[in-house]
C-alpha cells in the first residue's frame, strides 16, 4: 500500500518564470524508504518541501500529493500545519541552523510537542528523555538546556531524530541529514536512521547525494537531474545496472569519493 | 565589467549619475553656467519672483538665486568630495596596511581606529570647528580627521577578505612581491567596496556640511552655500517661505542622487541583494548606520 | 554573564582616559591663546602682555602639561568643569540644565524612532516586495535625503505660522515637543527601519524558521522567534543611535530654539567659550561610550554566543 503518492508535481518560480520541477510522479510504500539522489540544484529539496508545502511563497506548485488518500495540495494552511510534524516530519541538513540560536534547544522541542499533543513541561521532558536516550544522547536534560552553538552537529541531528521518535510521524523526510557531519557522526546518525526503520517500520524519504549512505538506508531510489526524474527503481537494481548514463556517472564518481566512509561502514555492507 | 553592466540596467542609477555629473561640471565651471555674479546686490530686485532674467528669482539682497545655487555647488558638493577623497585615501592606506600585513601593526592601527570611532562624529566635528573657529576649511579638516578611521575599518575588512582568497595566497607563496600583489590583485577588487562606502557617506557629509553652514559655522558671507542660503531664507521664513525651496530642493536632489547610486552600486556588486534570499552580512550591514549621522 | 559585564566595563576605563586626554589636548590645539580669549570675552580694552601672563597663571596654564591635565581631569570627575570664559559662571550651572533638556528631547524622540522603526521594519519584512514595502522604502529614501532643518523650517511655517496650531520654538509645554520630535523621528526612522527590515528578512530565510514550520509551530510562535533574533541587531543599533541622536540634535535645537546642549554648544563655539565646548565634548563622548557598553551588555544577554568573545 502506498502511504504517499505524488502525481504530476510541477514547481515553478513565479518571480523568474522558470520551471524547477517539470512533471514528477512517485510513490512511497508504507514502511519503506525512498531515497532521492542527485547533485545540488537538481530539485531534491524543493520536491520534499513541496510535499510539506514549505517552499517560499514565490515557488508555486501544482499536481496531486496524496497522503493516505488525502490531497495535501488542497488542504487549507491551518489543516496543513496540523499535518506537519505530526504526520510528516522533516529533518534538516544543518542542525546548527535548524534551532533558534538564541533559545535553548529544549524550547523548540517543548513548543512542538505542546502544539501537537498539548503536553505539560514535565511530560514533554519525560518523553524526550526516553527518546533521546534511545538515540544515544547522554544527559538529555542537560542537552535540552543548552544553546545550539554549545552542541555538535551530530548531536543536534540526533535531537531532531529524537523529536521525530516522540512525534511518531507517518513519514519522515530527511533532507541531506548527513552532509554537514564528519565521518564519525555520519556513521552514528545513519545508524539511528536504520534503527528507526527497524524498530517501528516508519516510512521515510531520504535525500542525499552520498550514495554510500543511501545504499545503507533506502529500499528504492529516484535519481534526479535538472528537475527531472531520470531513473527509478529498487536501489540495488539501479546501482548495479544503471540504465541512465547520469546514474552511472553518479555511481562511479560518488562511490570513489565516499570510499573512506565505506571503510567504516564496510563490514555491514 | 559585470558591475558596470548591472549598473547600466538600473535606469534610476543612470539618471542619478547624470545628475551628479551635471552638478559637478556646473560647479567646476560655475562662472560659465551662472547667468549673474552671485554676489551682485541689487536692492531693486529684492524678493523678486522668477523672471526670464532671474530664473529662480532673487533673494533678500536682490542677488540671483540661480547663480548662487550654482556657485554653492563648490562648497556644498565639490569641497565635500575633496574631503571625502582625502579621508578615503588615508583610510585606504591604513586599511591596506592593516588588512594585508595583519599582526601587531594591524592591532595597533585598529586600536587607534577604535578610539577615533568611540567619539561621536558630529560632536567631534563641532568640537574641531569650535576650537579652530567657524569656516569651511575647518569643517573639512574635521571631516577628514573624523572619517578616516571608519574608512580604514571597512577597507581593512574588505582587504582581509580578499587577502584570504586562494589566488592571493598562491601569489604570495610563489614569491611575488607584496606591492605587486596589492596593486594587481587586491586594489582592483576592493575598489568596489570602497566605491560603495564612499558614495554612501558622501550623503551624510553633504547634509552635515549644509547643517553646519545653516548654523553659521560654515562658510562665511557673502559666499554662496546651500545651507547658508537656507539660513538666510529662514530669517524671512514667515513672510517669504518660497526662498527655502530652491536650496532645499538642491540638497535633496543631490543627496538622493548619491543615495540611489550607492544603493545601485551595492546591488550591482552583490547580485544576491536583488533576489529575495538576501542575507546582509551583519557586520557590514550595521556599520553604515552608525556612520549615518544626520545634520 | 556577571564576569562578562565586569570585563566589558573594565574595557571602558582606558577608553575614557584616552577620551579625556584627547579632549584636553584639543583645546591646546587652538590657534588662539585661551588667556587672550578670556580677556577678550571680558571686554578688557587693552590687552597687555602682563595681563596675559596674569590670566595664564590664573587658569593654571603656567604649570607643566601633565599637572594641568591631572588637575582638570580630577575636577571633571567631581563635575567641576571650570568657569565659562564669557559669563564667569561655572560651566556646570549652564550645562546641566541644558543637558537635561536635550536628554528629554532625545528620550522622547528615541522612543518614537524605535517604535516606528520596528513597526515599519516588521511590516516591510513580512510584506517584502509588495506595494506596502516598496512605498514605505521609497518614501524613506526621499526623507533621508532631506536636510532635517529644512523639514523643520517647513513644518514650523505650516503648522505654527499658517495653521497656528503649535508653538514655533522654546520648551513650554508638551506641545513644544511635537514638532522637534516629529522631525527627528522622521529623519532617523527612515534609516533605522531598514536595519530592522534587513535583519528580519535574513532571519526569515534561516533554517530554524523552516524547521519550526516543518514541526507544525504556529506562525505566531515562529514570528516571535524571528523577532527575538532580528531585534538583537536592532537593539544594539538603537543603543548606538541614542548617543548619536543626542549629539546631532544640534541643528534641530537651533531651529526650534530648544534650550539644550546643542544650542549651548553653538553659542559657545561662536563666542569661543572653550570650557563649555570641552565639557560638551567630554560629556557626549562619555555618553557615547556608556551607551556602547550598555548595548554590548544587552546584546550579550540576548545572544549567549557573544559572551565568549571578550
Amino acid at each position: 500500500m502506498n502511504i504517499l503518492e505524488v502525481e504530476h508535481l510541477k514547481l515553478w518560480d513565479a518571480n523568474r518564470n522558470k520551471v524547477i520541477i517539470h512533471n514528477s510522479s512517485f510513490h512511497l510504500k508504507q514502511g519503506s524508504c525512498l531515497a532521492i539522489v542527485g547533485e545540488s540544484g537538481s530539485g531534491k529539496s524543493v520536491t520534499c518541501r513541496a510535499i510539506m508545502r514549505l517552499n517560499k511563497a514565490w515557488i508555486r506548485q501544482s499536481g496531486d500529493i496524496l497522503f493516505k488518500g488525502e490531497n495535501l495540495n488542497h488542504l487549507t494552511e491551518k489543516e496543513m500545519r496540523k499535518r506537519r510534524g505530526k504526520n510528516l516530519c522533516l529533518i534538516l541538513q544543518n542542525g546548527m541552523r535548524a534551532f533558534d540560536p538564541s533559545c535553548v534547544v529544549g524550547v523548540h522541542l517543548k513548543e512542538t510537542l505542546a502544539e501537537h499533543f498539548g503536553w505539560s513541561k514535565s511530560e514533554t521532558e519525560q518523553r524526550m528523555k526516553k527518546a533521546m536516550e534511545s538515540v544515544m544522547l547522554k544527559d538529555p536534560l542537560e542537552i535540552m538546556n543548552k544553546y545550539p552553538h554549545q552542541l555538535s552537529g551530530g548531536m543536534l541531528q540526533r535531537v531532531m531524530i529524537a523529536l521525530a521518535i516522540v512525534l511518531e510521524p507517518d513519514i519522515i523526510i530527511a533532507d541531506e541529514p548527513t552532509t554537514a557531519l564528519d565521518t564519525i557522526s555520519q556513521y552514528e546518525v545513519v545508524e539511528q536512521f536504520t534503527k528507526l526503520r527497524e524498530r517501528w517500520g516508519c516510512s521515510m524519504i531520504f535525500i542525499s547525494h552520498d550514495l554510500g549512505v543511501v545504499k545503507k538506508v533506502a529500499d528504492d531510489v529516484l535519481v534526479m537531474k535538472d528537475g527531472v526524474i531520470v531513473e527509478r527503481g529498487n536501489i540495488h537494481a539501479v546501482f548495479s545496472e544503471a540504465k541512465h548514463e547520469y546514474t552511472n556517472y553518479l555511481v562511479s564518481s560518488r562511490l570513489a569519493l565516499s570510499s573512506r566512509f565505506k571503510k567504516i561502514m564496510g563490514e555491514e555492507m | 565589467m559585470r558591475t558596470l553592466k548591472n549598473l547600466s540596467r538600473d535606469r534610476l542609477a543612470i539618471a542619478s549619475l547624470i545628475v551628479i555629473a551635471i552638478t559637478i561640471v556646473a560647479g567646476v565651471f560655475a562662472p560659465l553656467f551662472a547667468p549673474h555674479d552671485p554676489a551682485e546686490v541689487n536692492m531693486k530686485l529684492r524678493y523678486a519672483s522668477s523672471s526670464w532674467e532671474y530664473a529662480l528669482g532673487n533673494d533678500h539682497l536682490g542677488r540671483c538665486i540661480l547663480s548662487r545655487i550654482i556657485y554653492g555647488i563648490r562648497p556644498s558638493v565639490l569641497w565635500v568630495l575633496v574631503a571625502l577623497i582625502l579621508s578615503v585615501f588615508i583610510g585606504a592606506v591604513i586599511g591596506f596596511i592593516s588588512g594585508y600585513f595583519r599582526g601587531k601593526t594591524d592591532a595597533f592601527l585598529m586600536r587607534i581606529c577604535d578610539i577615533m570611532l568611540s567619539f561621536p562624529g558630529y560632536v567631534m566635528t563641532l568640537a574641531v570647528v569650535g576650537i579652530l573657529g567657524a569656516g569651511l576649511e575647518n569643517i573639512l579638516i574635521a571631516f577628514v580627521v573624523m572619517k578616516w578611521a571608519w574608512f580604514a575599518r571597512v577597507i581593512r575588512t574588505s582587504v582581509m577578505q580578499y587577502a584570504e582568497m586562494n589566488y592571493v595566497k598562491f601569489a604570495k607563496a610563489s614569491g611575488i612581491g607584496h606591492w605587486r600583489i596589492m596593486v594587481k590583485h587586491i586594489i582592483p577588487v576592493t575598489f568596489a567596496d570602497i566605491a560603495v562606502i564612499s558614495s554612501g557617506s558622501i550623503c551624510s557629509m553633504i547634509l552635515q556640511i549644509s547643517g553646519l553652514s545653516f548654523l553659521g559655522l560654515g562658510i562665511q558671507a557673502p559666499n554662496a552655500e546651500w545651507g547658508m542660503m537656507l539660513n538666510e531664507a529662514r530669517e524671512v521664513m514667515f513672510s517669504r517661505p518660497e526662498l527655502m525651496l530652491a536650496p532645499g530642493l538642491a540638497i535633496i536632489l543631490i543627496v538622493s542622487a548619491f543615495n540611489f547610486v550607492s544603493d545601485a552600486l551595492q546591488v550591482a556588486l552583490d547580485p544576491k541583494l536583488t533576489t529575495s534570499n538576501a542575507s546582509l552580512q551583519e557586520e557590514e550591514g550595521k556599520q553604515p548606520v552608525y556612520e549615518y549621522i544626520r545634520s | 554573564m556577571g564576569s562578562y559585564i565586569v570585563k566589558r566595563l573594565s574595557l571602558t576605563v582606558p577608553l575614557l582616559f584616552i577620551i579625556s586626554l584627547l579632549t584636553f589636548v584639543l583645546i591646546n590645539l587652538s590657534p588662539l591663546d585661551p588667556a587672550v580669549v578670556v580677556l577678550q570675552a571680558q571686554e578688557i580694552p587693552e590687552i597687555t602682555d602682563e595681563l596675559i601672563a596674569e590670566t595664564r597663571a590664573e587658569l593654571g596654564m603656567d604649570k607643566p602639561f601633565i599637572i594641568q591635565y591631572l588637575n582638570w581631569a580630577l575636577d571633571c570627575l567631581r563635575l567641576d568643569f571650570g568657569d565659562s570664559y564669557v559669563t564667569g559662571e561655572t560651566v556646570w550651572s549652564s550645562i546641566a540644565p541644558a543637558f537635561l533638556n536635550t536628554l528629554k528631547l532625545t528620550f522622547v524622540s528615541s522612543v518614537c524612532i524605535i517604535v516606528l522603526s520596528i513597526a515599519l521594519g516588521v511590516i516591510c519584512a513580512l510584506r517584502e516586495g509588495k506595494i506596502a514595502d516598496r512605498s514605505i522604502r521609497g518614501i524613506s529614501f526621499f526623507l533621508t535625503a532631506m536636510p532635517s532643518y529644512w523639514l523643520a523650517s517647513i513644518m514650523i511655517w505650516y503648522f505654527s505660522v499658517k495653521l497656528d496650531l503649535l508653538p514655533t520654538s522654546g520648551m513650554d509645554s508638551y506641545k513644544s515637543y511635537i514638532l522637534p520630535v516629529i522631525v527627528i523621528t522622521v529623519s532617523y526612522a527612515g534609516i533605522y527601519f531598514r536595519t530592522v527590515r534587513s535583519s528580519m528578512i535574513s532571519n526569515l530565510n534561516e533554517d530554524y524558521v523552516l524547521y519550526g514550520r516543518a514541526s507544525g509551530l504556529s506562525e505566531k510562535k515562529i514570528t516571535m522567534h524571528i523577532l527575538r533574533n532580528s531585534l538583537q541587531v536592532a537593539i544594539s543599533i538603537f543603543c548606538m543611535a541614542i548617543p548619536i541622536i543626542l549629539g546631532s540634535t544640534v541643528v534641530i535645537e537651533n531651529v526650534f530654539a530648544w534650550p539644550g546642549l546643542g544650542r549651548l554648544s553653538v553659542k559657545s563655539i561662536l563666542s569661543r567659550d572653550f570650557p563649555i565646548i570641552q565639557a560638551y565634548v567630554l560629556i557626549l563622548a562619555a555618553a557615547f561610550v556608556a551607551f556602547n557598553t550598555f548595548s554590548d551588555i544587552v546584546n550579550a544577554a540576548m545572544n549567549p554566543k557573544l559572551r565568549k568573545d571578550i
